[in-house]
């Protein structure tokens, strides 16, 4: 190509070049090398597609823990704006479902690991589809009692807005606040259980076609932090909403 | 000289000199590196121009002293700034004792204020010269902000609270007066003049108008109307606490706690009246949140605060209080 | 004459393989093309508020239509031009390559933060289109929960949805600055422009689920009657200012640490040198990122926050000026003593060196509490942020697409105009902003419709340079546009500048490397150890 440019584009220099496998940079020179048949082409090797899908999910689950920060700060600012009317309120909610619900979900932690060491080891697919199908029968029961005692509150007019019982409070504006709260903080994390039901779906159906082997079991680690992540999220929002303040000052 | 076309805002207030020498200050920093790094590019640009299509710059990857001079010294410019600003900043945040209070309520798309006299405006605000004015702010629906350029204030009015700015006016005159906070429609129509006269001509204007109530007995008559005596009779055994001398005194919580009764304060026990029970008395105080109107609040928190020998509402009137202190 | 070199752009045809693509240029031109139109937009609802703001009166449209104008004008722009616009089009296309890598870490995701971005600036648009929005593009409560009766759900849903795409962008590329650097690229060889952009990114992850939840409480309350921060429903109305200065100042910084980027390789590049001071510029650009975050409450001096929060916010803000200032020192010294030749991206870097310094120092003003009281929510203001985002972050913008469009494009295009353009927009934009300095500190408020008669000579100023600046906008694309159809090719190093990019054909082909590359040095290194010279 003549070295000819228009105006006052200056054009090239002479300096060695930047880098040392001068067959990086000549478009149409062809390299061919065995790969594994789900290396995405723009990864050089498994564990460069592994670390970068790990990294990637970490780096979602921070800016997970800075949406739920939002919410985390409001509860703060209104409970120590008015910690009375926030323990009259934590009283309507029931202890017993609460730490039923952790349970669950804290053995639903167990069953996923559990899933991500069977695709680990190269299990076969029967024992990794028994876990991830557990973790999805675990994430249903916390969720069907999630719907238990949201129907409770819709029966006794506890549910914020216009239908809201005032009469039941000492604090009803306090009391309001809470349930605001309480409704936005459970039904984001419920609303990420759903999401983890569907993700952990697709990882079965993965599974019982013998997708995953012990170089590739990346989706599984990946959906596993993931669930893991929303399991925290409530190990949180239990003592937050059930349980601080119960024992302490008045109340019923 | 540039009467209709004015660059720089004229000084009506004790503090405009003090914001307007920090303005200066920080123009010219500002003035300074801007040319002096516009000097240095173009001085640059034109000394090593480029001469000839292969040429390239020396290698030169830094100096540590350098990089000192140019993090130390701008540290030290920012830390003056910082503390002067600060200093200003106290000097109009902090109302000395003893300023004539004047109540302002925002609206959707107006100002309400009532003197202590009972003079009551309409995005007018009649202030006389030489005297610290404190206006105690609260708002009926959204946020909005009273902003006196000449007086160099501003301060966002907020509903649900209450915020407060001072000013002392110091030549006679008329001047804007802006909300500064975006607050609908009408935002910019949301606005009015602060007259600043001086003190016997302010006088005559008190005197002028319909007189009208002042806040303490607006206040007074509410506090009869809502039947908020039948529980706060002061007689020892009535359901409610005594409100004689509250205001500006320490009270005692149920929870143990214990708070100073302010505004704020009063206004929370007549709309949210569980939120802070005082020790010995049942939390049986119905809420008057949407029974009273942010006025009416005033004019009670006025009347409660006019019980109190601590919280006596410095009036109008001159002669009532002592002479504040000049701030020239 | 050889037959045309394969390239991303001739590799493929049709819309599907645009539309579908995954490779990381095709993404930077779909979001190039985007983002064009929503500026031309924003645009549009710029020259109406500058239009009515020609007389004192509010002759030319009804006070809601303006405030309409005023709050789409600020959306579009902030949500759909500035924070996407440099990452998304320029850091898109040039991250990967410059990192030695053939594509983003995620090119799925990558097309999916397109998608999504669409998404919501399609909600947006509709809510323009159906009737606008009013609540000011910082949506302050109780106004936009309780009484604004515009389409707030609409335009904030949208902002919620485009907010996701900004999280994504960002999630890739710190993943693939961590994990696909080639081999021999380590962190302190990596080109400045890749250090600004990882910066962003960690305020794009971690401010913007804030922003998301925030914008979704403000929909709760305006849906459901919750109470979060309406004072009438026991909501607090300064926790909303909190939460939504919490990302929207660190978003100030995703607007122009990128630009800053952009500056960096430009005046390495036309002074033919490397940067002086190297890793000042890189962690200056961290310690804004992480400053950034600390310095919200300089938005509330006047809401009657407590003095003492308001103290340590004022000073934490002026830290946040050193690392600024920093930068403005190192890009100055490294023009001394290079080969300085000025074609029109360095133009458009030496604008936005001056005006970024006329905006940061003004900053300063604002992070001033004394001073602040008065000027907050005045002309004041509105002049210091458009110095940093336009004479900011668009100078950067316009800079960098000037710098790389032959590799983008492959062609060249008028130099001549180019030039004229930069200058255009200088001075256009100075015509239009100065005089906004002018009037805050006289004290004409912020979105006013109608204002008293004595701002009129500045507002006319101001008008007058809009106009100008407008015809600086248009002509760009003019013969951007042209240079595709007309352009001459060009080779693969245009400006003789040094960097990986500018070792692969232009424009690039779609894996952008036949293998990873063995990376030896860094970028701009144009003297070689043999020959160097000390600091003289």
């Amino acid at each position: 190509m003549p070295n000819h440019h228009p105006e006052h584009f200056p054009g090239p220099i002479h300096q060695p070049p930047l880098v040392a496998n001068l067959q990086a940079i000549q478009p149409g020179v062809h390299v061919e090398h065995a790969h594994h048949p789900k290396l995405q082409h723009h990864f050089d090797d498994m564990s460069q597609q592994a670390e970068a899908s790990t990294l990637g999910m970490w780096v979602f689950l921070v800016t997970e823990i800075m949406f739920f920060g939002g919410l985390f700060t409001a509860y703060l600012v209104y409970r120590w704006a008015d910690p009375m009317a926030f323990q009259e309120a934590s009283h309507h909610l029931s202890i017993g479902w609460g730490a039923f619900n952790t349970a669950v979900l804290i053995m639903s932690s167990l069953t996923m690991a559990l899933a991500v060491r069977a695709a680990q080891t190269g299990a076969p697919p029967k024992s990794q589809v028994f876990w991830l199908v557990c973790t999805m029968a675990l994430g249903a029961v916390f969720l069907g009692v999630k719907v238990i005692e949201y129907s409770e509150k819709f029966a006794s007019g506890i549910v914020p807005g216009p239908n809201f019982n005032r009469a039941l409070w000492e604090h009803p504006a306090g009391a309001e606040q809470f349930y605001s709260l309480y409704f936005c903080m459970t039904g984001l994390h419920a609303l990420h259980m759903i999401i983890g039901i569907g993700i952990m779906a697709v990882i079965t159906v993965m599974a019982w076609r013998r997708q995953f082997d012990a170089d590739y079991y990346t989706p599984v680690e990946v959906s596993g932090l993931y669930w893991h992540f929303v399991d925290i999220v409530w190990i949180f929002l239990f003592p937050l909403l059930y349980l601080i303040g119960r024992h302490y000052g008045g109340g019923h | 000289m540039f009467t209709n076309f004015p660059f720089f805002p004229t000084q009506a207030s004790a503090q405009s000199g003090q914001v307007d020498a920090l303005y200066f200050f920080m123009v010219a920093v500002t003035a300074f590196f801007s040319l002096l790094i516009a000097g240095l590019i173009v001085l640059f640009a034109i000394k090593y121009r480029r001469r000839d299509d292969a040429e390239v710059g020396a290698a030169i990857h830094g100096s540590l002293a350098l990089e000192l001079v140019w993090t130390i010294i701008p540290l030290g410019i920012v830390m003056v700034m910082f503390g002067w600003g600060a200093k200003v900043f106290f000097d109009l945040y902090r109302a000395p004792a003893g300023a004539m209070e004047v109540f302002v309520v925002g609206k959707q798309w107006m100002w309400k204020v009532q003197h202590m006299d009972g003079q009551r405006e309409i995005n007018e605000l009649h202030v006389p010269v030489g005297r610290p004015v404190k206006l105690v702010m609260g708002s009926e629906d959204v946020i909005h902000s009273f902003y006196i350029p000449a007086f160099r204030v501003k301060a966002d009015v907020i509903p649900g609270r209450y915020n407060t700015l001072w000013f002392q006016a110091t030549r006679p005159g008329r001047y804007h007066l802006f909300c500064a906070e975006y607050c609908g429609t009408k935002h910019s129509g949301m606005i009015g003049s602060v007259v600043a006269m001086e003190p016997d001509e302010f006088q005559a204007w008190l005197g002028g108008g319909p007189a009208e109530d002042s806040p303490v007995s607006a206040g007074a008559k509410l506090f009869q109307d809502l039947v908020c005596i039948t529980c706060h009779s002061g007689a020892s055994g009535a359901p409610g606490p005594s409100l004689a001398n509250v205001f500006g005194h320490e009270v005692q919580l149920a929870d143990g706690s214990t708070v100073v009764a302010d505004e704020a304060y009063i206004r929370e026990s007549i709309v949210n009246p569980q939120a802070k029970i005082v020790a010995g008395y049942p939390p049986t105080m119905p809420t008057f949140q949407g029974l009273v109107t942010e006025e009416q609040l005033l004019q009670l928190i006025a009347y409660v605060r006019s019980l109190s020998t601590a919280g006596g509402a410095p009036g109008t009137t001159p002669g009532q209080l002592p002479t504040p202190p000049a701030r020239q | 004459m050889e037959a045309p070199a394969l390239n991303y752009l001739n590799s493929a045809h049709g819309a599907a393989s645009w539309l579908l693509t995954r490779d990381h240029k095709r993404i930077a031109l779909l979001y190039l093309a985007s983002i064009t139109a929503f500026f031309v937009v924003g645009g549009v609802f710029a020259t109406l508020v500058r239009f009515e703001l020609l007389t004192p009166a509010g002759d030319f449209l009804e006070s809601e239509t303006y405030n309409k104008m005023f709050t789409m004008h600020g959306v579009v722009m902030v949500f759909f031009f500035l924070i996407p616009s440099i990452p998304a089009v320029l850091g898109n296309f040039l991250i990967p390559i410059m990192v030695g890598a053939k594509d983003l870490a995620f090119p799925r995701i990558n097309l999916l933060s397109w998608y999504i971005y669409v998404i919501g600036g399609a909600f947006t648009m509709y809510a323009a289109l159906a009737g606008g929005v009013d609540t000011g593009w910082t949506f302050y409560t109780p106004y936009s929960t309780a009484a604004a009766n515009t389409h707030v759900m609409t335009a904030a849903l949208g902002i919620f949805i485009t907010g996701f795409s900004s999280i994504l962008t960002g999630l890739n590329f710190i993943v693939t600055v961590h994990r696909m650097r080639a081999p021999g690229l380590t962190w302190f060889r990596l080109p400045l422009f890749v250090w600004a952009h990882y910066a962003t990114s960690l305020i794009m992850i971690l401010g913007t689920p804030v922003i998301a939840i925030t914008v979704l409480m403000v929909a709760a309350e305006r849906a459901l009657h919750l109470g979060i921060f309406d004072p009438a429903l026991g909501g607090d109305p300064v926790l909303f200012q909190h939460l939504f200065w919490f990302y929207s100042h660190p978003a100030v910084y995703i607007m122009i640490l990128p630009a800053m980027g952009v500056i960096s390789e430009i005046v390495q590049a036309f002074s033919r040198k490397n940067i002086f001071g190297y890793s000042f510029i890189a962690f200056s650009s961290l310690a804004i990122a992480v400053i950034g975050f600390l310095v919200w409450g300089h938005h509330l001096f006047v809401a009657g926050q407590s003095t003492y929060a308001g103290l340590i916010f004022s000073f934490i803000s002026f830290l946040v000026a050193i690392p600024s200032a920093i930068k403005v020192f190192n890009w100055t010294a490294t023009i001394y003593k290079g080969s300085v030749s000025l074609e029109s991206p360095m133009l458009y870097a030496f604008g936005f060196i001056g005006l970024f310094t006329i905006g940061g120092l003004t900053g300063l003003f604002l992070a001033t509490m004394g001073l602040d009281i008065h000027v907050h929510d005045t002309y004041f203001v509105v002049a210091h942020f458009h110095y940093i985002m336009v004479g900011g972050a668009i100078m950067g913008y316009l800079g960098g697409l000037h710098y790389w469009w032959p590799k983008i494009s492959g062609r060249l295009y008028s130099e001549g105009w180019a030039k004229f353009s930069a200058l255009t927009v200088f001075v256009g934009f100075n015509l239009t902003f100065f005089p906004q300095f002018v009037a805050g500190y006289l004290g004409m408020p912020r979105r006013y419709h109608a204002y008293p008669p004595e701002f009129q000579v500045l507002n006319v100023l101001s008008t007058a340079g809009a106009s100008i600046l407008a015809v600086g906008y248009v002509i760009p694309i003019i013969y951007f546009a042209y240079s595709v159809v007309a352009g001459e090719k060009s080779a693969n190093d245009p400006w003789g500048a040094r960097g990986l990019e500018w070792e692969i054909p232009s424009p690039p082909p779609t894996e952008n490397f036949t293998v990873s590359p063995i990376v030896t040095e860094g970028t701009h290194q144009y003297v070689h150890e043999s020959q160097e010279v000390g600091l003289a």
